[in-house]
């Protein structure tokens, strides 16, 4: 298990480079670049002052090199000097966005926990509704029930949540008044009143994640309890005279959890994706809207770092998705 | 099948088959109509609701009217007539979901079978089916748009750049699924007895995968192809959603339900109407794919 552990870390980082190449070319060679906005009245050999001082006129190769280096070992290094007061980054060049020449670790530090907090308890919640639905849909195979469960799936896939978002702004802002149709992000949780603020304004966002997610995981925990079903373990079990109770949640749910754990954990860097646009749409200040501002601002180093650290989160669950069901599964062996 | 009569039953085509078991399914049926009514109404529907042109005071009268018998859908902001809107964008919005489908089917059907059948390209073609894999796409689309919009757009001029860079790139990044179950079927394919038959009469590997390959994952192929056309309306009303995608001169049904965000307090009709056509394609494109998958397989087919 740890010899495959380590062969798959040792091969994610050939793709984690080779995305991050992708990422760097795809904006550095994209036509309208930085240099190019240099104004006209600036002379030309002040020009090529500013674009020597930039490091612009390094080959590709430098360049890359060298954004590598502030991204695996500034950035890090000023990571641990923050936790511990060390020195190790000294004055390196940090990364910088160009919107508020701030470090851009420094504004994605500030973002993520508003992205964790709608996100997380919208996965949560997601996985929270799914489960029972999966598993009575699977238990009353093709019952009322199961149709029903089967249609709401497929809506829940069909409806972007952009669409399924409006909607609930529609409905529970516009016209019934319950949550406000913006989030606030320098809300501050202190007391009871503002908790309950806090979590009138997440119920939307929240809830529409959760919907989306839901329909998918309830699909798969629905198949997976019925693929295990019908294994012999279950009719011995039964005949055992264990109680449906036992045998449903105890037999059948554990073996059928370990595909939906490798599931979940694969939604997990789509989920950050994906909350793009709920965060856009209903005003979440978290790292997606970070992305869609730095976009419209041509913001390319905050664009660059966030579409690597959105590659990384791939690769990473990946990894622990595989791991996973290898350690749940004890009929899976990599050697 | 029939153990009473000795009789041998009509032979049946291989379509009559499908189509016998594509129709059993209701969720396929219903999305077949539901399918043809919206392509219907973007396809036949200017023919009868003419585009009428109005002057600029006539226009201003008109704007942010609600539905009646002369606009049927409301009129925008700019005193536009919301259904000639709706046809136009639906027409641009099926057009993308189905261009693109149709690069990503070309790509990834090309890359598996490349894959499936010559071992040696195997292990870097799947390596690089992976890396696309874990590209983190909506960020990446997002960025193309973004940097390649404008040039684009100067070359092509703003229709058509854009309609070729959106289509383009949701092509090219969403080949991978089609690719992996292409490699499949042809691993499996290849060690059948009339592969090896033909290969041992030396048939060239191209006529073999044309002519003995290709046909038999047709099935899996136009499976994905359906549920790829879903991804990429979706893919692409995403993009429009954010405002990168097409022009507003220029409309898809997402970029009409971004334009009527403003407005959604006062009009929210002008949300609802492209949003519910988006998901009534989409649910209906993957019902028709549910059913097909169903029909196609000839496990469960006369069952």
């Amino acid at each position: 298990m740890l010899t495959f552990t380590l062969r798959r870390l040792l091969l994610a980082l050939p793709t984690l480079l080779f995305i991050s190449l992708i990422i760097f070319l795809l904006v550095d060679l994209a036509p309208g670049s930085p240099m190019s906005e240099i104004p006209l009245t600036v002379p030309p050999e002040v020009r090529q002052k500013m674009i020597e001082a930039l490091g612009a006129d390094q080959p590709v190769f430098v360049r890359y090199i060298l954004w590598l280096r502030q991204f695996f070992w500034v950035e890090p290094a000023n990571l641990i000097d923050g936790c511990f007061g060390s020195n190790l980054a000294g004055d390196e060049q940090r990364i910088l966005s160009w919107q508020s020449r701030a470090p851009v670790f420094t504004v994605i530090g500030q973002r993520i926990p508003q992205t964790l907090t709608v996100i997380g308890t919208a996965y949560l919640l997601g996985i929270a509704i799914a489960m029972p639905i999966g598993i009575y849909s699977a238990y009353r195979q093709y019952s009322f029930f199961d149709q029903m469960g089967t249609l709401v799936a497929m809506i829940g896939f069909s409806v972007p949540t952009f669409f399924s978002g409006t909607l609930f702004i529609i409905i529970f802002a516009v016209w019934l008044h319950w949550f406000p149709t913006k989030y606030d992000t320098t809300l501050l949780v202190t007391d009871w009143p503002s908790f309950v603020l806090q979590l009138k304004q997440m119920a939307m966002p929240v809830m529409v994640l959760a919907l989306a997610n839901a329909a998918a995981i309830s699909r798969y925990m629905r198949s997976s309890m019925l693929e295990n079903m019908g294994q012999d373990y279950v009719r011995t079990a039964r005949a055992k005279g264990m109680t449906e109770r036992v045998v449903v949640l105890k037999h059948v749910l554990r073996n059928s959890l370990i595909p939906v754990v490798t599931v979940i954990a694969l939604g997990i860097p789509s989920i950050f994706g994906g909350a793009i646009i709920t965060e856009n749409l209903f005003g979440v200040n978290g790292i997606g809207a970070a992305l869609i501002g730095a976009i419209h601002a041509n913001d390319l180093p905050m664009v660059q770092t966030l579409a690597f650290i959105f590659a990384v989160l791939i690769v990473v669950f990946n990894l622990i998705a595989d791991v996973l069901y290898g350690l749940l599964d004890p009929r899976i062996r990599y050697e | 099948m029939n153990e009473q009569s000795t009789a041998i039953p009509k032979a049946q085509s291989q379509f009559g088959a499908v189509w016998q078991q594509f129709r059993v399914h209701r969720g396929a049926v219903f999305g077949l109509i539901v399918l043809g009514l919206l392509a219907g109404f973007v396809i036949f529907g200017p023919l009868f609701w003419p585009e009428v042109k109005l002057k600029v005071v006539e226009a201003l009268k008109v704007k942010n009217q609600g539905p009646s018998l002369r606009f049927p859908f409301g009129t925008d902001q700019l005193g536009r007539d919301m259904m000639v809107r709706m046809m136009a964008a639906g027409k641009v919005s099926l057009a993308v979901g189905f261009v693109a489908m149709i690069i990503a089917i070309f790509v990834g059907t090309g890359i598996g079978i490349l894959a499936g059948y010559f071992k040696r390209l195997d292990g870097p073609l799947m390596r690089l089916t992976d890396l696309f894999l874990s590209l983190p796409l909506i960020p990446l689309l997002l960025v193309l748009v973004m940097l390649f919009r404008d040039t684009i757009a100067s070359g092509l001029g703003p229709e058509l750049g854009a309609f070729l860079l959106i289509v383009f790139a949701i092509g090219i990044t969403s080949w991978m699924q089609a690719a992996r179950i292409v490699r499949g079927e042809v691993l499996a394919l290849k060690e059948r007895e009339y592969v090896l038959a033909a290969k041992s009469i030396g048939v060239p590997a191209r006529r073999v995968i044309l002519r003995h390959i290709l046909p038999n994952i047709i099935s899996p192929v136009m499976v994905a192809a359906t549920l790829g056309v879903a991804e990429a309306i979706i893919t692409e009303s995403v993009l429009s959603f954010l405002g990168l995608g097409f022009p507003p001169d220029f409309p898809t049904w997402g970029r009409l339900l971004f334009d009527g965000l403003q407005y959604i307090q006062l009009y929210p009709e002008r949300v609802i109407w492209p949003g519910l056509a988006i998901s009534l394609t989409v649910l209906s494109v993957n019902y028709i794919g549910d059913g097909l998958r169903d029909a196609l397989d000839p496990r469960i087919r006369g069952r």
